[in-house]
């Protein structure tokens, strides 16, 4: 019975090995998940250099103290507010200049590079796994509860994003820890705006019928059957929270509600160096880019994310 | 002279896994006042070919052909702006899914108006009269309250004869209807065939009708061209081709129906699937799936002339026996190989 | 002769559709008294257009959703609200094949999901089944570690069959089975369910559009319009012989790949009326040659005639003067 459709006589070939050798003859062409992701990823140029600077300025963040030529705290009185070494006056010790207490600006750089980076992670880990949940009930339960979810998501979506953030930060009181927690928050609606549309669209699918006609619990549809196939959304608005999430850091940063000198954030680098910005360009300029550089590479990854794990864009 | 004549039509997609030949040296003519029935399962390339046609193809598709002629016009060296005057009024085409060939945002009136403004410059008074005519003659109860009706109102039996009024505004001479019964019913798909038959004869335009319903060729074609994986592998009259197909895939096709089965014993099936860009063999294409496959036709396939409906096949069947097939003179492989 | 393993008596299932805020609710009846049984390895076939309730009888059948009235017996024991342990003898197998398989897993766990679910057996048992069924349903043990995309329309259908025999069920609901897949792959497909109803006794509710598929796999015919049955009877006698003049033009508006057969079509005028606004009567009279003025005030019944039954003032069988 192995055999099932050998009903003629006289075939000349198993026929379960015509059609083994179909598939595994076009196994190589549909590829396996992260080769196609690859291949469709690494046809926008754009996204694979945003990667190379992305993985760069990771190597910056991890090995900072390594890097780093002094202590970003450390004030060196006798080189205040030094140019960058290809200027006049400047030394090469301190390659991109220092600041007005005499710190140097390239090893506060690096070492901001973490904090960046830090902030990205909490901010996205919040926000996405309070998303998904939520996103996931209002989605699976429909009336009331879903009703609620959203009109409060809603609400959140209606005030202007760093006007609700600092809101909360002088509730919650100034410091990175709290600029993050403010920030996720002002993040997480689109998550669950999101995972709720997917849920709506998937569980009208026949597979999510068939595991409740096998009888799987509400809990066992929910987050083996129905979460894993709404991920690819999910995974590119999350690149795309994680620049939002340095900048809105930066932002409170810059308006002394987000890091509190001397920890080396880029935003509060900004923030102290306001007052010296026409005599020192350097002070202000070279935070500022570090910033651009970052959320220019990670939305550009994002793109190419987007690309590869769209498939209504695959396959055109 | 034919209206229409295809010759050695090929269609290739880039693809990530590279090209991919969905089209592979498909010729076809078509007479008018004839129906022709395009017939082949999934991935047969019948669509395809007719989308290559209208030019509907997508960027990533290359098409090449020896000739393509409508009318005695060159299709394949016009610029796209002629290209735009055939297509639509001479040239028109009918799909499969009539509730989203339709614009919602529109009324019915209006679509078809706009088809006969673009094509014939008619004014407003005019097109009201045509339209009404059109759905007249598809018959829709009513037409005059239906030109303010939109798409969703209407049902698929509906819609597919408002997409015949609608292909039919500028009198073609050519329709090609790309499945147009198989979303609907089976008491609305007889209506539908009927009608567009009864249109035909009409009108005396040639039709095209691409299908994967053997009953519906049955019922409405006059020639048949049967297509396997983008290959055309025969072409007959529909009676003959039903009596006695001479390709092996068409035999096949034929016995795996539910309702050609004596009783209820085990259907033939054919084994396998329609090979895919990756697995295509090296000569003939169904060969990995054929009972009467042979080392030769791994090496090189041969299409047969008129009277054996140019089978594209080695051993075209006859009465359902294989032609010339070593397995009747009793040769063995050794000595097959030395004629070979 | 046969244990009767699913019985339906009377069910009924109404939708509440809101047509716009200052509109009442409208009623839709999609199933509106259907009285059926099926024996253990029988077929039995429901058969109608769209919109006739043949797929809410499925999801019915099947407990994804509950009727308005109406018993359902499965295997003897009445379903009430809590009897889950029912699930496991009733499966169901959709229409498309792309659309009923979670992408996102493999195989394996496609296949032991409804194990893990509904038993205590250990992972190894439950691989063994898996590959088991796997070969059942004419595929390799190799395709066990695969995702569903790498596999074609036809060898999908098999997975899903497979799944829904994981259980071990007494009865399988076939929605469509065939219909989404090429006519090829449709007779491979056919074959396997054949063998496996022989095998395992299976019981089929097969539902499905297309006459011709039903004519090879049924013994039993239900013929439903409107979500009423107006035929049932043996495969044979409905297609030889049918009462209802519905079934009569379903028939004949079925296409047949014969083209020297003489073509004897029943002109159907008219749509499928909207099940939001039935007409009184026999649903079918908008649309029938032979309908009276009784067939626009009465609902028939289904009643027994000529060895079948049908819900027709005036069978196709006896004369129409003598009907009246």
């Amino acid at each position: 019975m192995t055999h099932v459709e050998a009903d003629k006589p006289g075939m000349h070939q198993e026929p379960d090995a015509a059609e083994a050798s179909q598939t595994t003859a076009s196994a190589p062409k549909r590829r396996s998940g992260l080769a196609e992701f690859w291949y469709y990823f690494s046809q926008n140029k754009g996204a694979v250099i945003g990667l190379c600077v992305f993985l760069a300025i990771i190597a910056i963040a991890l090995l900072a103290p390594v890097l780093a030529p002094h202590s970003p705290t450390v004030q060196n009185r006798d080189a205040l507010l030094l140019p960058p070494a290809w200027q006049d006056g400047g030394k090469a010790a301190y390659l991109l200049g220092t600041d007005p207490v005499g710190r140097d600006v390239l090893s506060r750089l690096m070492f901001g590079a973490q904090f960046s980076l830090f902030i990205g992670v909490a901010v996205v880990v919040l926000s996405v796994s309070s998303g998904v949940i939520l996103g996931l009930i209002a989605g699976f339960f429909r009336g009331w509860i879903d009703t609620t979810i959203m009109r409060v998501m809603d609400v959140i979506l209606a005030f202007p994003s760093l006007l609700l953030a600092l809101v909360l930060v002088a509730i919650l009181g100034p410091g990175l820890v709290n600029a993050m927690i403010a920030i996720a928050l002002v993040l997480q609606p689109h998550f669950v705006r999101l995972t709720r549309a997917s849920v709506l669209a998937e569980s009208e699918r026949e597979y999510v019928t068939s595991a409740r006609v096998a009888g799987a619990s509400r809990f066992r549809l929910m987050f083996v059957t129905i979460l894993p196939n709404c991920l690819a959304p999910l995974i590119v608005q999350a690149t795309l929270s994680f620049s939002n999430a340095i900048l809105d850091a930066a932002a409170l940063g810059f308006l002394g509600m987000g890091a509190q000198p001397p920890t080396p954030e880029w935003g509060t680098m900004l923030a102290e160096a306001r007052e010296f910005i026409l005599r020192a360009w350097w002070v202000v300029t070279f935070p500022g880019l570090a910033i651009l550089i970052t959320v220019l590479a990670i939305n550009l990854m994002g793109d190419g994310l987007r690309d590869a794990l769209d498939p209504k864009l695959k396959r055109s | 002279m034919p209206i229409l004549d295809i010759q050695n039509l090929s269609v290739t997609f880039e693809t990530s896994s590279g090209p991919f030949k969905a089209v592979d040296g498909i010729t076809l003519s078509v007479d008018s006042g004839e129906i022709l029935s395009i017939v082949g399962e999934s991935g047969s390339g019948k669509s395809v070919s007719m989308l290559a046609l209208m030019g509907l193809l997508p960027w990533t598709a290359t098409i090449t052909a020896d000739r393509m002629q409508f009318a005695g016009q060159n299709l394949a060296t016009m610029s796209a702006r002629q290209r735009r005057k055939i297509i639509g009024k001479d040239i028109s085409m009918i799909f499969q899914e009539p509730m989203s060939s339709l614009n919602p945002c529109f009324t019915v009136g209006f679509q078809i108006g706009e088809t006969l403004r673009q094509h014939l410059g008619m004014d407003r008074k005019a097109r009201r009269a045509r339209t009404i005519e059109l759905l007249d003659l598809v018959g829709i109860p009513a037409p005059e309250d239906r030109l303010s009706t939109f798409p969703h109102q209407l049902s698929g039996g509906m819609s597919q004869r408002v997409m015949i009024a609608m292909a039919l505004a500028c009198k073609p001479k050519l329709l090609i209807a790309d499945e147009p019964t198989t979303a609907l019913d089976v008491t609305i798909q007889a209506q539908i065939l009927d009608l567009l038959v009864r249109l035909q004869k009409e009108t005396d335009m040639g039709l095209i009708l691409i299908t994967h319903d053997m009953g519906v060729v049955a019922e409405t074609a006059e020639r048949v061209q049967v297509q396997y994986a983008g290959q055309k592998v025969e072409e007959q009259h529909v009676k003959a081709l039903f009596r006695d197909p001479h390709h092996p895939y068409t035999a096949a096709l034929l016995a795996a129906l539910p309702e050609r089965a004596r009783g209820r014993d085990r259907l033939p099936s054919i084994p396998g699937v329609v090979p895919g860009p990756s697995d295509r063999p090296p000569a003939c294409l169904f060969e990995p799936r054929c009972t009467f496959a042979t080392d030769l036709c791994r090496q090189t396939v041969k299409r047969q002339d008129e009277a054996l409906g140019q089978a594209l096949c080695n051993y075209p069947l006859v009465a359902g026996r294989p032609q010339n097939h070593p397995s009747q003179s009793h040769a063995t492989d050794e000595t097959r190989k030395e004629l070979t | 002769m046969s244990d009767i393993v699913l019985e339906g008596r009377d069910l009924t299932r109404h939708y509440e559709v809101r047509r716009g805020a200052f509109r009442p609710a409208a009623t839709v009846k999609a199933l509106n008294g259907v009285s059926f049984k099926l024996n253990a390895g029988k077929t039995l076939a429901v058969v109608g257009e769209s919109g006739c309730g043949k797929s809410t009888l499925a999801r019915l059948v099947t407990m994804i959703e509950s009727p308005t009235s109406g018993e359902l017996e499965i295997d003897g024991e009445t379903v009430t609200k809590s009897s889950k342990e029912l699930r496991r003898k009733i499966q169901i197998v959709f229409q498309n094949p792309y659309g009923s398989l979670n992408p996102r897993q493999k195989i394996g766990d496609i296949l032991e999901e409804p194990l893990k679910i509904n038993t205590s057996e250990n992972a190894k048992a439950r691989r063994a089944k898996a590959h088991e069924m796997l070969s059942r349903v004419g595929l390799r043990s190799e395709h066990y570690e695969r995702y569903p995309h790498m596999f074609s329309g036809g060898q999908r259908q098999r997975i899903a069959i497979a799944r829904a025999l994981m259980l071990n069920p007494k009865i399988l609901v076939l929605d469509e089975p065939v219909s989404a897949l090429d006519v090829s792959i449709q007779a491979q497909v056919l074959n396997i369910l054949a063998d496996l109803q022989k095998e395992f006794g299976l019981a089929y509710l097969f539902i499905s559009h297309d006459l011709s598929v039903v004519r090879h796999i049924a013994d039993e015919i239900l013929v439903m319009y409107l979500g009423k049955p107006v035929e049932f009877g043996q495969a044979e006698t409905v297609f030889a012989d049918p009462q209802h003049p519905y079934t009569a033009a379903l028939l004949s508006a079925t296409p047949m790949a014969d083209p020297e057969r003489e073509k004897k079509r029943i002109p159907l005028t008219g749509e499928l009326p909207s099940p939001l606004d039935p007409p009184p009567g026999c649903p079918f009279n908008p649309r029938c040659w032979r309908a009276e003025e009784k067939c626009r005030i009465e609902m028939p019944k289904l009643e027994p005639v000529a060895g079948q039954e049908a819900a027709c003032f005036f069978p196709l069988s006896v004369a129409k003067s003598e009907a009246a």
